[in-house]
């Protein structure tokens, strides 16, 4: 593949550096791992026994408001930042190298589909999360299908009002969120609508998750009444499909970072085990493994600076880009997530050890927006063609 | 890559590159060409590839950087864009590659000013083909394990001993030369040479067969050669550090003095393409789920080799700096040999059609390629040799000797 007019350092300049930089100092400060540890997994009970959500850290995360986090991916006229996302997914690392609990990657995610609806109505969610607030997406159906054309929501129209009926699924975050952003079928038509998670016919229900460090709903709606002004696209589609391949590279970048904890982690394990006489890094049945999650980790992470610089660009090949990055990502994460406990031993295999944290949360993003053979196969379509119906027949 | 980012130095040179190209596409080989430098059998091979590596020197894509008064055309930065012009255009490739990738960049950091004016020009032009004289039969991953010995005699050396898998040690006029003078110390006792190998005295060349059925590499026996010590590189017993030079360059970790060529961009094309005339369970093969999986691996990895050479030239986003460079030998090996495996799955049934059947896909370019790729997976250090390396010298890890 080829850009013609992404720049060869991907668009990550000094600002891009410094963000990234400050990101991780601020985490490694706020939030390291035994911090993390009592914080998520202080016991297993609560979560998965009593059905508790996860518990998660609302002051650090009024700090992370004062940073203006939120608003990095709205534009400046909005009163976000307008970082590229090449930036952003320097952050979106750290954050997955910290298993940050957090309603910002779906907030990011939120504005990315708002930035590309270009309404007024976009434009106003927009001004609202560059102000501190929270939103999330929630356009997934029953089936669990990543084809945004599959709503999760009916809509009717009722004078200028629409109604909404249905169930949507696998929100993320979706308890943390002020706004909803929904898509719905309308007729023919996909309409994309922003909702108020406390509005009358609106239900949270929460999923219970193997990941400690955040929360996924399934929001019901009955005869949700939307005004004109709360209908952010009547052409979700083409919104959906233009912020797609950053939705991707989000869920990329949370997976690189995490996987890159866990590789380093599990390398000073290595250097520092000890067994028949060596640190256990000296057998190659330890030392090769780690360097073929490191080789897997280095391709995802280039495929996703190189997908991000070509959505920042508008390059046509974003789509492929993202999907590339996003398989890379998912089977990277798989390799050392399983590396990482098999290469600890008994150790790794605690809940008070901490892995767990970090290889649950790769396993969720793993599966989020379609795993490495779902974006395979999404990939062939477009390199190789759609599956011919005809050759059966010769055949 | 985006033309705002070269120099204008490099936009030139990227511009000028690409129309000579296009303009200068060489005429058909007079007969078929093996997959890369070190299979070059024949004399007419060898004559049509030293002519095209000429014409690619003067129109200045090879030693793109190297210093003019070593025959190079001094630029900076260009070499790299030199190499992926090269890959893209899909000409054949450069015949001397251990002229340019190793014997050149290790003559222009170790040689003396007389050296570097005396040998790298040859190997630039491709007029002087050269042979890396390093395996032995009983030092190959274990390298610094050498007995080719060299004694000082006066002013010069006398050489004895016996070299093994010698690419292109056939068509050789020079030899990059690892030899022990001191029994004293593994590492400390070995000493650097440039040695003449066509019609040298004491010299002899013999030829091996590789698995594939064609040559390429061969033997080298030394009985009491003699060496002016004009030829050593680098002081006596600084070998091993001379060597290590030589293999950084050899695995990638510079652009070298010109490389490229040869095709390997248009890997996952021709899998598609394989795919697309492949018949398999009753459907094409480019229908059929699995395989459309395998080589979207295949076209993921590609990608992502490419763009980790983009990133390795982002220090802000390396946080070790040899951790991508040392990956290269290992990953761009391992990636041909996994294309050219799924090129044979594909194929299926022609895919036990070799290189005279009419019938072979590609003219039996899919079971020959990864037959061969085996070369550079065991070549250049193996790739557990380069797992080793990558887990000290970037993980950290203890030494596994
Ligand atoms: C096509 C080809 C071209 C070549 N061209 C040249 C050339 O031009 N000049 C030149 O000097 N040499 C050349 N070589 C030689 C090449 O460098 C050696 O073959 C290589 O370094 C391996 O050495 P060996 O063959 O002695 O294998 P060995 O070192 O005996 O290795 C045998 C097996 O043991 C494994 N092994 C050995 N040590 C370790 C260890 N510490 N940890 C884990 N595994 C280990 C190896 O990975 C390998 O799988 C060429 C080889 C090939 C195949």
């Amino acid at each position: 593949m080829r850009t013609n007019n992404a720049p060869t350092n991907f668009g990550f300049g000094d600002d891009e550096t410094m963000l990234r930089d400050m990101a991780r100092k601020m985490l490694d400060e706020r939030l390291p791992l035994e911090r993390l540890r009592a914080l998520v997994a202080a016991a297993p009970e609560p979560v998965y026994d009593a059905g508790e959500r996860a518990p998660w850290d609302p002051a650090l995360w009024q700090e992370i408001v004062a940073l203006g986090w939120t608003g990095l991916a709205v534009g400046e006229a909005e009163g976000g930042a307008g970082i590229s996302l090449a930036g952003i997914a320097g952050i979106v690392e750290e954050v997955g190298r910290h298993a940050l609990p957090s309603p910002l990657i779906a907030t990011l995610a939120a504005s990315l589909v708002l930035r590309a609806a270009e309404t007024d109505a976009a434009r106003a969610v927009l001004t609202d999360i560059a102000g501190g607030a929270t939103a999330t997406l929630a356009i997934t159906n029953e089936r669990g299908s990543w084809d945004p054309a599959d709503a999760p929501l009916a809509a009717h129209a009722d004078g200028d009002d629409l109604i909404l009926h249905g169930v949507a699924r696998f929100v993320q975050d979706g308890f943390k969120a002020d706004r909803l952003i929904v898509s719905a079928r309308l007729g023919d038509d996909l309409v994309l609508c922003v909702i108020d998670p406390r509005a009358p016919g609106v239900a949270l229900e929460a999923d219970h998750i193997h990941d400690l460090t955040r929360d996924q709903a399934s929001v019901h709606c009955q005869g949700v009444c939307i005004g004109p002004a709360a209908i952010l696209s009547r052409d979700a589609a083409t919104v959906l499909a233009a912020a797609w391949p950053g939705l991707l590279l989000l869920v990329a970048a949370d997976l690189c970072g995490a996987s890159e904890w866990l590789l380093q982690t599990t390398v000073a394990y290595a250097r520092e085990r000890v067994q028949f006489d060596h640190p256990i890094g000296f057998f190659q049945a330890v030392k090769h493994p780690l360097v073929n999650a490191m080789v897997a980790i280095d391709q995802a992470r280039s495929l996703l600076y190189a997908a991000c610089a070509e959505f920042d660009a508008g390059g046509d090949r974003a789509e492929i880009a993202a999907r590339m990055a996003k398989s890379a990502a998912s089977d990277a994460a798989a390799t050392i997530s399983a590396q990482a406990i098999q290469l600890h031993g008994g150790i790794g295999f605690t809940w008070e050890y901490g892995l767990h944290i970090f290889c649950k949360r790769n396993l969720h993003n793993q599966a989020l927006l379609g795993d490495g053979v779902y974006q395979r196969a999404k990939l062939a379509d477009l390199l190789i063609g759609p599956v011919s119906t005809a050759t059966n027949a010769i055949g | 890559m985006a033309a705002t980012d070269l120099t204008p130095e490099q936009r030139d040179f990227r511009d000028h590159a690409r129309r000579w190209l296009a303009e200068n596409a060489p005429p058909p080989p007079p007969e078929r060409l093996p997959i890369t430098p070190i299979e070059v059998m024949t004399v007419g091979q060898r004559d049509y590839l030293q002519a095209w590596q000429r014409k690619c020197y003067d129109a200045g894509l090879v030693g793109a950087d190297y210093p003019k008064e070593y025959g190079g055309h001094g630029h900076s930065g260009c070499q790299r864009i030199a190499n992926q012009e090269l890959g893209r255009a899909r000409v054949p490739f450069l015949i001397n590659i251990v002229g340019l990738s190793m014997a050149a960049p290790t003559i222009l950091q170790h040689g003396t000013e007389e050296q570097k004016r005396k040998f790298i020009p040859g190997c630039l032009t491709g007029e002087e083909i050269w042979c890396q004289g390093f395996s032995e039969p009983g030092a190959g991953s274990d390298l610094a394990n050498q007995r080719t010995s060299a004694v000082r005699d006066g002013d010069d050396w006398i050489v004895n001993g016996h070299k093994v898998w010698t690419s292109l040690g056939h068509f050789a006029q020079w030899m990059i030369l690892v030899t022990r003078t001191s029994k004293d110390d593994k590492y400390q006792g070995l000493t650097y040479f440039l040695c003449p190998i066509a019609g040298h005295p004491g010299v002899t060349v013999r030829p091996l067969v590789k698995i594939t059925g064609e040559s390429g590499f061969n033997e080298v026996f030394f009985e009491d050669v003699r060496l002016p010590d004009a030829f050593r590189l680098d002081a006596v017993g600084n070998g091993w550090a001379v060597a290590m030079t030589t293999l950084l360059a050899e695995r990638g970790a510079s652009e070298g003095a010109g490389s490229g060529g040869g095709g390997g961009d248009g890997a996952i094309e021709a899998l598609i393409d394989l795919a697309r005339g492949s018949w398999r369970n009753g459907v094409l093969a480019a229908d059929d789920a699995v395989t459309r999986d395998a080589i979207m691996r295949r076209a993921i990895v590609g990608e992502g080799l490419r763009q980790n050479a983009r990133r390795a030239r982002v220090p802000a986003l390396c946080d070790h700096p040899l951790r991508l460079p040392l990956q290269q030998k290992l990953t761009g090996s391992e990636f041909a040999q996994d294309n050219a495996r799924l090129g044979v799955e594909i194929a299926g049934a022609h895919s036990t059609l070799y290189k005279r059947d009419p019938r072979a896909p590609a003219a039996g370019h899919w079971p020959l390629a990864y037959l061969n790729s085996f070369g550079n997976t065991i070549a250049a250090g193996t790739n557990e040799i380069q797992r080793n390396i990558l887990g000290e010298r970037v993980l950290g890890l203890p030494k596994s000797k």
